[in-house]
C-alpha cells in the first residue's frame, strides 16, 4: 500500500506547489474568481472534463456497469451527450453576459437582490451534495486501501478536506484549475491504460470480450445466477423502469447545463470563442473517458466478477481491482491514486464555486446591495467562506461515516441543476417576458420539487427485510410514494411551471426593457467582461 | 462600459437599436436557423434510447457486429452523433463570429470611435 500513499504524496507536493505558484501571481477578484479570464480553450476544456470526472465517474460509473451491465453504461452516454445542451445553448451567452456565477445571468435584467439569494441557495445545496458524495467516497476509500497505514476514515475525510481548503483559499481558481488539469490527464492515462489491458485480457478481440460480458456469473440474493451484462434491463425493469430512464435522460441532459461548478469554468477563458473551444476539448476528453467506462466495467463484471468486488469493498471499488487483478499491486496502487487525487480536485472545484456564490451572490449582491464596502471584501468572504463550505463538508462526512449510502446525493444534485436552475438560466436568455418573481419561484419550485421527490423515492423509501442491515437498509421503511429513482421528468416540467406561473402572477416592464440588451450582449460580446491583464 | 448607453428607459437606448439591425436580427436568425432543429434532432436521437432500450430490451440485445448487440451500438452511436453535432456547430459558429464582427465593428462606429 505504500506505493499509492507515496503517488497520492507526490500529488499533493505537485498540488501545493502550483497553489503557492498561483498564490504569488494572482491578486484581485479576477483573478480569484476567474483566474484572471486568461485561460486557453484547451486549459479551460480539460479542467471542465476534469471537474466533471468526478470520482462519482472513475469509481461510481464502472461500479455500476460491473454490477447492472448495461443500463449502468446509459449513465455515462447521458452524460455525455449533455454537452451538446452546454454548447449550443448555454456556454457562449452565458461567458458573455455574467461575471462569475450563473447568478449574473439570472439577475442581469431582474432585482438582483432576491434573484441571487434564490440562485445561491440553489448553487450552495447542489454543491454541498455533490461534495458530501464525494467526501464520504473519498474517506470510505482511503480507509480501505490505507487501512495497515494506520489512515482512519476520520484522518482521510479531515485531510481531503484541508487539502481542499488550502488550493481554493490560497490559489484561487488558477491553483483549482491546474489540479484539475493535472488530475484530468493522469485519470485519462490510467483509464486508457487499464482499457488496453482489459482487451489485451481479450487478446484484442472484441469477440472474446462481448463474449465474456455476455455470460457473467455470480450470486445474486444467495442463488447462483448468469447474465448477459449487455441485455438492458438488469437495474430498470418494468413496469417504471422506461420511465425512470427518460427521466434519467432528462436530469443529465439538462442538470448538466445548470451545473454551477462546471458554468463558473466559462468565465475564466477571454471570450465566448475560447469557452466554445473549451466545450469542444472536454467533450473530446469526456467522451472518449465515458466510452472507455463500458470496457472498465464490463471487463470488471468478467474479469474480476461482482463475487468478488462486493466481498472486497463493493462495487466502488470495481476499478482499483480490475487494476489490481490484471496488472498487479502496483497499477492498483496508481489507480487508487488517481481516484484520491480525483476526489480532491473535484471537491476544490465544487469548494470554490460554493464560496464564490456566497461572496459575490449572497454578501455582496444580497446583503451589501451589489457594491463592495472596500476593496477586495469579496474576495475575502470567499476565502472565509471556503473555510466554511470545508469545515461542514468535514462534519457531515465524518458523522455519516464510511458505509453511508450516498450515491443518490449526485442523482440529487444533478435533478436540482436540471429542476431549478436550467429553466431559469435558458429563460432569462431567452423569454423578453421573464421577470424576478418567475425566477424566484422557478428557482424554489424547482429545487423543493426534486428534493422533494428524491425524499420519497425508492432511493430513500423501501420496505426491507429484517435481515437487510446497514447502508443497503432504507432510510424510510415505507413503500416509496413516488416510484421512480429520478424526479427530472416531473420536476423539471414543474420547474418550468413555477417560472412561468411567478413570471404571469406579476409585472415588471424593466425587466422585459433590458431584454435587448442582455440578447445583444450575450449573443455578441458587446460589453462582456474582459481578460484582466497582469 | 458608457453609461449613456444604459441609461433611460423610455428611449430607445444603444442596445435596442443594435437588437433592430438588419445585421443583428440576421444574426438570430441565421443561429435560429441551425441551432433549434439540431437541437431538437439531437433531443429526438438521444431520448429513443432510453425509450427503445426500456420497451424492447429483447429486441435491442440482437447481436449486430463483432459480438456487440444493437443497444450498446445504439448507446456508442449517441457519443458519434453528439461530436457530430458539436464538429457542425464549430463550422457554424465560425460563420455567426463573422456576422458578430460586423455587428460590433458598426456599434463601435455608431458610438463615434469611443
Amino acid at each position: 500500500m505504500s506505493v499509492s500513499l507515496l503517488v497520492f504524496l507526490a500529488f499533493i507536493a505537485i498540488t501545493l506547489g502550483i497553489t503557492y505558484w498561483a498564490s504569488k501571481r494572482s491578486s484581485g477578484a479576477t483573478a480569484y474568481f476567474a483566474a484572471s479570464r486568461q485561460l486557453t480553450g484547451a486549459q479551460n476544456g480539460i479542467a471542465v472534463a476534469g471537474d466533471y470526472m468526478s470520482a462519482a465517474a472513475f469509481l461510481g460509473l464502472v461500479g455500476i456497469i460491473a454490477f447492472q451491465g448495461y443500463d449502468g453504461f446509459l449513465f455515462p452516454v447521458g452524460g455525455f451527450v449533455a454537452y451538446v445542451t452546454v454548447l449550443l445553448v448555454v456556454a457562449e451567452p452565458l461567458r458573455n453576459s455574467g461575471k462569475y456565477t450563473m447568478a449574473d445571468v439570472l439577475a442581469y435584467r431582474m432585482r438582483p437582490r432576491p434573484v441571487k439569494a434564490m440562485a445561491s441557495v440553489s448553487t450552495l445545496t447542489i454543491c454541498t451534495f455533490y461534495m458530501i458524495a464525494q467526501m464520504v467516497g473519498a474517506g470510505a476509500l482511503v480507509a480501505l486501501l490505507l487501512k495497515d497505514s494506520g489512515i482512519s476514515y476520520r484522518t482521510a475525510v479531515v485531510g481531503v478536506g484541508i487539502l481542499m481548503i488550502v488550493y481554493v483559499v490560497f490559489g484561487g481558481m488558477l491553483a483549482t484549475t491546474w489540479v484539475q488539469i493535472i488530475k484530468a490527464i493522469l485519470m485519462m492515462a490510467g483509464a486508457t491504460v487499464l482499457s488496453i489491458l482489459v482487451l489485451a485480457h481479450f487478446h484484442f478481440s472484441m469477440g472474446a470480450f462481448f463474449a465474456a460480458a455476455g455470460h457473467v456469473a455470480y450470486h445474486n440474493n444467495g442463488q447462483a445466477v448468469v447474465k448477459d451484462f449487455l441485455q438492458p434491463g438488469l437495474r430498470y425493469k418494468p413496469p417504471y423502469g422506461t420511465l425512470d430512464l427518460v427521466s434519467l435522460g432528462l436530469g443529465l441532459v439538462f442538470g448538466t447545463a445548470g451545473l454551477p461548478h462546471i458554468l463558473v469554468r466559462f468565465y475564466t477563458v477571454p471570450d465566448a470563442k475560447t469557452a466554445r473551444k473549451s466545450v469542444m476539448w472536454a467533450m473530446v476528453l469526456i467522451g472518449s473517458f465515458f466510452i472507455m467506462t463500458s470496457i472498465l466495467g464490463l471487463g470488471a463484471a468478467a474479469i474480476v466478477g461482482p463475487d468478488y468486488i462486493a466481498t472486497h469493498g463493493g462495487n466502488n471499488m470495481s476499478t482499483p481491482l480490475l487494476a489490481q487483478r490484471l496488472a498487479g499491486n502496483l497499477f492498483f496502487a496508481f489507480i487508487s491514486a488517481v481516484a484520491f487525487a480525483t476526489i480532491l480536485a473535484v471537491v476544490a472545484g465544487l469548494t470554490i464555486s460554493a464560496s464564490t456564490s456566497f461572496a459575490h451572490d449572497f454578501w455582496t449582491s444580497t446583503v451589501h446591495k451589489g457594491a463592495e464596502r472596500h476593496l477586495g471584501e469579496e474576495v475575502r468572504v470567499a476565502r472565509v467562506a471556503a473555510f466554511g463550505v470545508g469545515a461542514v463538508a468535514i462534519a457531515i462526512a465524518v458523522l455519516l461515516g464510511p458505509a453511508a449510502n450516498v450515491g443518490f446525493l449526485t442523482t440529487l444534485a444533478q435533478a436540482v441543476a436540471a429542476s431549478a436552475n436550467f429553466p431559469v438560466i435558458v429563460l432569462a436568455m431567452f423569454w423578453r417576458r421573464f421577470n424576478t418573481w418567475g425566477a424566484v419561484t422557478g428557482l424554489a419550485v424547482g429545487l423543493v420539487s426534486s428534493i422533494g421527490l428524491i425524499l420519497v423515492s425508492p432511493s430513500l423509501m423501501g420496505v426491507d427485510a429484517s435481515s437487510v442491515s446497514g447502508a443497503a437498509r432504507h432510510v424510510i421503511q415505507a413503500r416509496a410514494w413516488f416510484p421512480l429513482e429520478n424526479p427530472g421528468i416531473l420536476s423539471i416540467p414543474l420547474g418550468f411551471l413555477g417560472a412561468f406561473v411567478g413570471t404571469l402572477l406579476s409585472d415588471e416592464p424593466a425587466a422585459g426593457s433590458k431584454f435587448n440588451e442582455m440578447l445583444v450582449r450575450s449573443q455578441t460580446g458587446l460589453g462582456a467582461e474582459e481578460a484582466a491583464s497582469y | 462600459m458608457p453609461e449613456e448607453i444604459i441609461a433611460s428607459k423610455t428611449t430607445p437606448t444603444g442596445w435596442d437599436r443594435v437588437a433592430a439591425t438588419p445585421e443583428f436580427r440576421g444574426l438570430i436568425t441565421a443561429k435560429k436557423v441551425f441551432i433549434i432543429p439540431v437541437f431538437l434532432f439531437f433531443l429526438v436521437y438521444y431520448f429513443t434510447l432510453p425509450v427503445v432500450v426500456g420497451l424492447a430490451p429483447h429486441f435491442m440485445s440482437t447481436k449486430v457486429i463483432g459480438g456487440a448487440n444493437l443497444a450498446y451500438v445504439f448507446a456508442l452511436s449517441q457519443f458519434v452523433v453528439a461530436w457530430l453535432i458539436a464538429w457542425r456547430y464549430l463550422k457554424a459558429a465560425g460563420k455567426f463570429d463573422l456576422r458578430v464582427q460586423e455587428i460590433v465593428a458598426k456599434a463601435d462606429e455608431s458610438r463615434g470611435g469611443e
